[in-house]
């Protein structure tokens, strides 16, 4: 098997064995790369800085003491900050932007000799559910099955391409209503949003502060354990960052979930939702079932109102937090005429920096946040946020012990085809996602099933607060009963 | 509640983001849109409720009040469109 086809686990093995060597996985990663222009999922490729972290670690894992990412290749969303390499967050308002410092998670990995292959694209500033409102152009998903270019879902899509077409071992992501989950979905892969807390934000670019978690983007459900403990610390930097220490989450795949009892909520049961997805729910539930779990059926009834509460609630904060784009300090700053003063800097700046679902979502936040409107759309999407987090805690004060879901509505859609709709349509796709971010919960999606034109689908499984272990243990028994395999042909 | 045409310019400059004259219907369409499928709200009983400031309840960390980082500046100057002797450069403010 081509080395970059690997998983993080077996790498691992094989690297402390002797078997192979950082270098030549890197190697295989890189040479998959160049070869992967078709998909344009990496936007800045690194290959010195690769070849020289590939080196280093394959020292210290000679010298012995060498932790589970030591040596192991990965792409970055551009998200994050990489000292000296651009991040951009997909916009051309940071066009030429080099960060003068390092993302406490993306340091954490190199901490652990962990090696960067280069950023992924996403949608721009994590805005988006298909991959096409980036400024480096549309990622294009690695699995196809028939003329028609897929999206590889977002806003993590360049991440999701770069692991389901083996460029990279695994990937980071960001999630604040569904980013890593749903593009996990699209290209049957895993991915998991932690905790709210779990992992530090300092470093990472701010779309919503009060939703925004980074998490792991892998192979397996073993991969995204293993990521996930090193990507996630207790951080001074990160004023949310929470006090509780790191568990060893691989420790806690023991594929035993016998007695334990998964929520089924009826309210994810969506009038018009396709069959093939009721079935693919319908077959989890039977594996859960059959490695020993109870099932119960539960009510979260303001599911409902978590999406409008969400696309309230995240354009405020991130009219606030893009406010920082003014031409002043970083990026790009517009070519002003004569008599220009600073506002029409600012205007024009962020006319021309910003795309157009970006510039929305600004005038909605700046409009629900605006004098006379604040109370009757802010405050109240957050009375209801408050109401939709007591659901999941009655579930789980009742004894629930993970919560099962689809992960999307739908598989992979064509790039463009929803071009033409209205901007809500699009954020339908987090309909199953965006509660565990209203929530602050652990969420994973596991690759479960093709659909009938043969293209995955995932389910998703949603934890109690601070059980990412427990979580990823459920997650393991559902990634082996359903026994998920297939690839993508290589078409690119 | 429907968004007109001067309530879409109003927002527009309030958020600093230049909307050509000609660009403002459609705006006004979508951000109309937008907030029609926010109305859904309306229909929760939210009364009693507390708006949620914090997900997980956890008191925001204190430090001692001092510096614990900083003294770098042209690192800070260093991805400015422009920068002039040790400042950040922006068109005339003060007449």
């Amino acid at each position: 098997m081509s080395l970059n086809k690997l998983t993080i686990a077996d790498a691992r093995d094989a690297l402390r064995k002797g078997e192979t060597t950082s270098v030549a996985l890197t190697e295989a990663c890189l040479a998959a790369i160049d070869g992967a222009d078709a998909l344009n999922a990496f936007c800045a490729k690194t290959p010195e800085i690769a070849l020289a972290q590939a080196a280093a670690a394959d020292a210290r894992i000679k010298a012995g003491d060498a932790p589970a990412m030591c040596g192991i290749p990965l792409g970055i969303k551009d998200l994050f900050c990489t000292k000296g390499v651009a991040t951009q967050a997909a916009s051309n308002i940071l066009a030429g932007f080099k960060p003068e410092y390092e993302s406490t998670v993306t340091q954490n990995l190199w901490d652990a000799g962990a090696v960067m292959l280069g950023k992924l694209s996403m949608d721009e500033f994590a805005m988006g559910s298909s991959n096409e409102t980036a400024c480096y152009g549309d990622v294009v998903n690695p699995w196809k099955i028939d003329d028609r270019k897929l999206t590889p879902g977002g806003s993590s899509g360049g991440s999701a391409a770069a692991v389901a077409a083996d460029l990279c071992l695994a990937a980071t992501g960001t999630d604040t209503g569904g980013s890593i989950r749903q593009p996990a979905a699209f290209t049957g892969i895993v991915g998991i949003k932690p905790t709210y807390g779990r992992v530090s934000r300092w470093g990472v670019v701010a779309f919503a502060s009060s939703l925004d978690q980074a998490g792991p983007m892998t192979k397996s459900v073993r991969d995204a354990a293993i990521m996930l403990g090193a990507m996630a610390s207790v951080d001074p930097k990160d004023s949310t960052s929470a006090d509780i220490p790191v568990p060893d989450f691989e420790a806690a795949l023991t594929g035993d979930i016998r007695g334990k009892k998964i929520g089924i909520p009826r309210e994810y049961r969506l009038d018009g939702m396709p069959a093939e997805i009721e079935k693919l729910w319908d077959d989890g539930i039977a594996m859960l079932r059959d490695a020993g779990a109870e099932i119960v059926d539960i009510s979260l009834p303001h599911t409902k109102y978590a999406l409008p509460a969400y696309y309230v609630i995240a354009p405020a904060e991130a009219s606030s937090n893009l406010a920082r784009y003014d031409g002043v300090r970083y990026g790009h700053r517009a070519k002003l005429g004569a008599g220009d003063g600073i506002t029409e800097m600012y205007e024009k700046t962020r006319a021309e920096g910003f795309g157009p679902e970006v510039q929305r979502r600004i005038m909605i936040g700046t409009y629900v946040l605006s004098a006379g409107f604040y109370d009757a759309y802010y405050n109240r999407a957050r009375r209801v946020r408050a109401l939709i987090k007591r659901d999941f805690d009655l579930a789980f004060a009742d004894g629930i012990d993970a919560i099962l879901t689809p992960a999307t509505p739908s598989s992979a859609f064509g790039l463009g085809e929803m071009q033409d709709a209205d901007p809500v349509a699009m954020y339908l796709n987090d309909v199953f996602t965006v509660t565990v971010n209203l929530a602050g919960l652990p969420g994973i999606s596991v690759p479960v099933g093709l659909d009938s034109k043969g293209l995955p689908l995932g389910l998703q499984l949603i934890g109690r607060p601070w059980a990412e272990g427990d979580l990823l243990n459920h997650a393991y028994v559902l990634e082996k009963a359903a026994g998920f395999s297939a690839k993508p042909a290589k078409w690119w | 509640m429907s968004i007109d045409i001067d309530t879409a310019r109003k927002v527009a400059h309030l958020a600093r983001i230049a909307v050509a004259e000609d660009d403002l219907p459609k705006l006004a369409g979508q951000l109309s849109g937008i907030l029609t499928f926010m109305e859904q709200l309306n229909e929760v009983d939210v009364e009693g409720v507390e708006p949620m400031t914090s997900v997980t309840p956890m008191r925001l960390k204190r430090r001692e009040d001092v510096v614990t980082d900083g003294g770098y500046q042209d690192k800070i100057l260093k991805n400015a469109p422009d920068a002039r002797e040790g400042f950040f450069a922006v068109p005339k403010v003060v007449e």
